[in-house]
């Protein structure tokens, strides 16, 4: 064995030994075979596929253990690469969902020394593919390549690395057993993918994902700042989501950003009150919103557009934002004039509050006051209007603790409220008269019975 | 009998004592501390030594037992010379066993009260006698002498008298009789008959002497009565009293009397007057609507909770309020069941069947909403014109209806006689809900509202234990009826229409029950809308059914309390309806309208926020706005505030 293989009628033809031709010829029978194998990666019928990726993932087991190529030089460990690129390429087909295929694909991804080649693999793959499209996204290569990248387990320290494929006595030389070069690998293929532009829902999925699986593992995590700016600049749920890898960066990173808190205040739109991610938003906004060095006026104007955003809001955010808002006031007792100014004014017009104006310096937000939260004193969620109502008392010094609040779900006041037991059940007193029967019944001037 | 030989008796009684008592005599012998030993000074031949040894303990014994036996019982005896005889049967023969002796004994006692006219006069056929002779025939004597204690010689009793009265104490009698014997030696003795006979004849006479002269002066009395008089009149005018009285009392007095002795009817409550009624209705109703704002302001929730209301030692706990309209009396009238308020009831009759007639007229113009409706037209106006149109025409009817309504009740009237001579007037308490369907199954829709209220009335709670709790069932059983009939693919609206009375009765007899119930429909319709989500991501609109018991909700529960346990869970309910049902056709969007109107309703009264409700109709303005012009994705926050203010 040894040196790459020759073609295969040169090897026929030419003049060597019958043993050496025979070699030659089992080599590429058994390439036929890989071949074969990996187009039946795209067989239709799953339990091929599965059978075929296993039987491949055995011949890279096998290659592996007798490498059908001689050590370049002395002490090098070579690695059936090439074999296992055909298996990634198979993995991450272009026109359709792989992700069954890909979960099956997870036990071999235990060992480091797969995964690190598959790392290798998948940014080469994407290099070459995306560079042929040409800017326009391809939904199902990028769905599968985000899923395979994405159950990436990376190693914490180097001393868990202890899984390899290949057996080597030699291995802590290798350079597959450092992490920094598992790191390096894992930076490159993230950043590679991340460069093209991706479809919204893919978007959000890395961005859910990017502050605890992806930034940890890079070795310079501001390389990523380009892509959380861009992301920030969205607008709407993804950079609602961005913000939390800012939030990293900004915290553990030293980034500086220029007018964060005015990109934040813009963040506040009627949506952000409904949309999933409402928990993560306010958990986060609270951090930044913490700081006690933060100007009165900025304050105030979150403040206000949070309760003028309020007034559209269902009552589980409701019951969150109001003692997140009462949080801040306590925070920043100058902001506490909004609180004194009982009268609201008469007319939307003429609250001094810009609502427009997207510089929170320019919203006069502190010559305003908190009228949403006083009109929200007669909201029909009886826990609503309680909470409203501490408008009327001084607050308390101790910060109200918001984390429980801000998973709650609509099912769960619905429960909560359905498992009370009262046992003194008010009724009404109204002799009725049929449906629409009652007195003043608001229904009999639009509906009627038929 | 001398006391020697008693006490020879005595003593051989005792020696027989002594025999027994030997082995104790030989134990305590044995005993050094009971022997008591006379030493001899000299020993000398030939003397007998009866006392060297002595037992003292036992001879002292025997000396208190003797006294006991002896001196005590003659103690006892003394002075008393009466025998206490023991005359029971047999008491001291061992020979007859107890049970022979108990059946002897029990066949005498029968014996001897056999013929006994009173059982309890245990002394009835004992005769006794003194000096031998019967007392019961001295009493009989005693009768007939001693007729009339009204004689002159009071407390001195003649010698006969006495003789006869206590038997005649045989020596004194025979004295007179030896001295009359003396004087008058020819005179035969009398024999006793004889005397009684005197006698009865003395005081015979002196009776009639008595009366006559009694009589005698009851007349004299008369005349002078009569003089009296004769004299009365010439001295006053006035006519005597008593002819007065003997002519009038008759009428007048008799109802004097009458109305006297006649039970008197007791103080009652007036019969109040139709303003009256009015006005304590005012305030019944002014008192509960207090309580409504009360509740609607949850002030004072957390201090009515600590004051539980009073309750009655009387109170059953069923739940039934006596203030309330809505009870019934079962009584019976030519054996039919006799409704308390048939007026009120064929009144409500009248107008439901108003509503049906407006119902009728109505369907034409509610055809062509279906017509748009069914069209799937986007544009609303057309939908709306005919709405007012119908409210218009609504109103007309209304006004020819009530000057039908007179006579709408008087053909009413057969027409329910007829159906109820075809139902029976007991029905049980159906146990499970298709029971309860098949009641209901093929009857008109007043035999239905027949049927429910006999249920009601034959299974009050007042009437059987068990009644409560099969009522309470009815509820959920009518509830679930209602439903069906709403999913129905041609809803049947009137019915329910109708079945809200009954509901509503039932609701104000057992709250909890009922909202129970409604609870646990409210739970499932959420359950499913959250397991919609879940598959599909985004929910749909709820079915008519559904939208028909939120509407019950309000017309069972006050919708305007602080915190309500059924209206809060069903306000919760409606605003995930409203956030989180997608619209995709135009049914959607009335669905959607009809739970605005549903919440707008809840609201009227407490005037409350309800931001869902203005989300929902800024969505909905803005789908109907034409494409172009639909750019800003969120209606400006003012307008919000302007419709906010328009609202309230």
């Amino acid at each position: 064995m040894g040196g790459s293989l020759p073609a295969e009628e040169d090897v026929l033809s030419g003049n060597s030994s019958a043993e050496d031709k025979y070699k030659a010829w089992m080599r590429h029978r058994y390439n036929d075979c890989v071949e074969c194998l990996s187009e039946l990666l795209g067989h239709d019928s799953f339990r091929v596929k599965e059978s075929s990726l296993c039987t491949l993932m055995k011949f890279v087991e096998l290659e592996a253990e007798c490498p059908l190529v001689a050590e370049q030089w002395k002490g090098s460990i070579a690695f059936p690469h090439h074999l296992l690129k055909v298996v990634v390429n198979g993995l991450i087909p272009i026109h359709e969902d792989a992700s069954l295929l890909i979960s099956r694909f997870q036990e071999y991804m235990e060992f480091d020394d797969v995964r690190y080649f598959v790392m290798k693999a998948v940014t080469e793959s994407i290099g070459q593919v995306m560079q042929k499209t040409k800017e326009r996204p391809l939904p199902f290569y990028q769905q599968n390549v985000f899923s395979l990248i994405s159950s990436i387990n990376m190693p914490n320290k180097e001393r868990d690395m202890v899984k390899f494929m290949v057996k080597q006595d030699k291995r802590e030389e290798w350079k597959v057993s450092k992490l920094q070069t598992h790191k390096q690998a894992f930076e490159r293929m993230w950043l590679t993918f991340l460069k093209y532009q991706l479809p919204s829902g893919l978007y959000k999925k890395v961005l859910v994902i990017l502050h605890d699986s992806i930034l940890p593992h890079m070795n310079e995590p501001t390389l990523m700042i380009d892509f959380l700016t861009v992301a920030y600049g969205v607008g709407g749920a993804i950079s609602l989501l961005a913000l939390n890898g800012l939030f990293i960066l900004i915290h553990q990173h030293n980034l500086e950003y220029p007018d964060f808190y005015k990109k934040l205040y813009s963040l506040l739109d009627p949506s952000i009150y409904h949309v999933k991610y409402r928990a993560r938003f306010f958990h986060l906004a609270d951090l930044f919103l913490s700081s006690s060095h933060l100007p009165a006026y900025l304050v105030a104007a979150f403040i206000k557009r949070l309760s003028r955003l309020a007034l559209t809001a269902p009552p589980e955010a409701l019951l969150m934002v109001i003692p997140f808002i009462c949080n801040l006031f306590r925070r920043h007792p100058a902001c506490k004039v909004l609180m004194h100014r009982p009268n609201g004014p008469q007319d939307l017009s003429e609250d001094p509050y810009i609502m427009e104006q997207e510089e929170p310096s320019e919203s006069r937000a502190l010559e305003s006051s908190v009228w949403e939260i006083q009109s929200l004193q007669n909201h029909y969620h009886p826990d609503v209007a309680h909470a409203a109502a501490i408008l009327k008392q001084s607050l308390s010094e101790i910060e109200d603790d918001i984390s429980g609040l801000l998973e709650l779900s609509a099912s769960e006041l619905f429960d909560k409220e359905i498992k009370k037991t009262s046992a003194n059940v008010p009724l009404e007193f109204e002799q009725v008269r049929g449906l629409f029967g009652k007195k003043n019944d608001i229904f009999a001037e639009h509906f009627a019975l038929d | 009998m001398g006391k020697a030989a008693k006490r020879k008796k005595k003593a051989s009684t005792f020696s027989k004592a002594k025999g027994s008592a030997e082995p104790t005599i030989a134990m305590v012998k044995s005993n050094p501390f009971e022997v008591k030993v006379n030493r001899q000074k000299f020993n000398i031949l030939g003397r007998k030594t009866k006392n060297d040894v002595g037992l003292p303990g036992v001879s002292r014994s025997k000396a208190i037992k003797k006294r006991t036996q002896t001196l005590l019982k003659e103690y006892k005896e003394k002075e008393k010379t009466n025998v206490f005889k023991d005359k029971r049967f047999g008491e001291y023969n061992t020979k007859i066993s107890p049970e022979e002796k108990m059946i002897k004994r029990f066949t005498l006692e029968r014996q001897q009260n056999y013929g006994k006219k009173n059982i309890y006069n245990l002394n009835e056929d004992e005769e006794l006698t003194h000096f031998g002779q019967s007392l019961a025939e001295i009493e009989k004597l005693n009768d007939i002498i001693d007729s009339d204690s009204d004689t002159d010689e009071r407390g001195a009793l003649s010698a006969e008298l006495t003789a006869a009265h206590f038997g005649g104490g045989g020596g004194l009698l025979r004295k007179k009789a030896s001295s009359e014997q003396e004087d008058e030696e020819e005179e035969k003795p009398k024999s006793r008959k004889e005397l009684i006979e005197e006698l009865i004849a003395k005081s015979k006479q002196e009776k009639q002497e008595r009366q006559s002269r009694r009589e005698s002066a009851l007349e004299l009395t008369e005349k002078l009565d009569n003089d009296w008089k004769e004299i009365q009149t010439l001295m006053a005018r006035k006519p005597p009293k008593s002819e007065r009285k003997d002519k009038e009392p008759d009428e007048y007095d008799m109802i004097v009397r009458e109305l006297g002795f006649e039970m008197k009817a007791k103080p009652s409550e007036r019969m109040k007057t139709e303003e009256e009624l009015a006005k304590e209705e005012e305030a019944r109703l002014q008192k509960l609507e207090a309580d409504r704002l009360r509740r609607m302001r949850g002030i004072d929730e957390q201090e009515n909770k600590k004051k539980p209301s009073h309750v009655s030692a009387d109170d059953l706990a069923d739940g039934f309020i006596l203030d309330k309209d809505d009870r019934r009396l079962l009584s019976y009238k030519d054996g039919k069941m006799n409704i308390e308020n048939e007026e009120e009831q064929e009144e409500e009759e009248g107008e439901k069947e108003d509503n049906e007639n407006e119902e009728g007229e109505e369907e034409s113009a509610t055809e062509d909403e279906e017509d748009v409706a069914s069209d799937n037209h986007s544009d609303l106006e057309s939908d709306l014109e005919s709405e007012e149109e119908a409210a218009g025409n609504k109103e007309q009817k209304k006004q020819k209806t009530n000057e039908n309504e007179s006579q709408n009740v008087e053909e009413l009237d057969p027409k329910m006689e007829a159906a109820k001579s075809e139902l029976p007037y007991t029905f049980a308490v159906p146990e499970s809900y298709e029971k309860f369907k098949s009641l209901l199954a093929g009857r008109t829709v007043e035999q239905q509202l027949i049927i429910l209220e006999r249920i009601q009335k034959c299974n009050h709670p007042s009437l059987a234990v068990g009644n409560k709790t099969k009522l309470e069932k009815l509820f959920g059983f009518l509830l679930e009826y209602i439903g069906e009939l709403a999913t129905l693919d041609l809803p049947e609206l009137k019915t329910i229409d109708k079945l809200i009375l009954p509901l509503y009765n039932l609701c104000q007899m057992f709250p909890e029950a009922a909202s129970g119930n409604i609870k646990f429909v409210l739970r499932d319709a959420a359950h499913e809308m959250e397991e919609v989500i879940e598959v599909k991501g985004r929910a749909t609109f709820p079915g008519l059914d559904t939208l028909i018991y939120l509407k019950i909700t309000s017309l069972l529960f006050p919708t305007s309390d602080f915190w309500h346990p059924v209206v809060t869970p069903a306000f919760i309910y409606m605003s995930q309806l409203l956030t989180k049902c997608r619209i995709t056709t135009l049914q959607d969007v009335i669905k959607g309208l009809f739970i605005c109107s549903l919440l707008l309703e809840y609201v009227s009264l407490s005037k409350r926020f309800v931001p869902e409700l203005i989300n929902f109709l800024l969505g909905v303005l803005h789908i109907s706005l034409p494409k172009q012009q639909a750019q800003g994705e969120f209606v400006s926050i003012n307008e919000l505030r302007n419709f906010y203010i328009s609202v309230l």
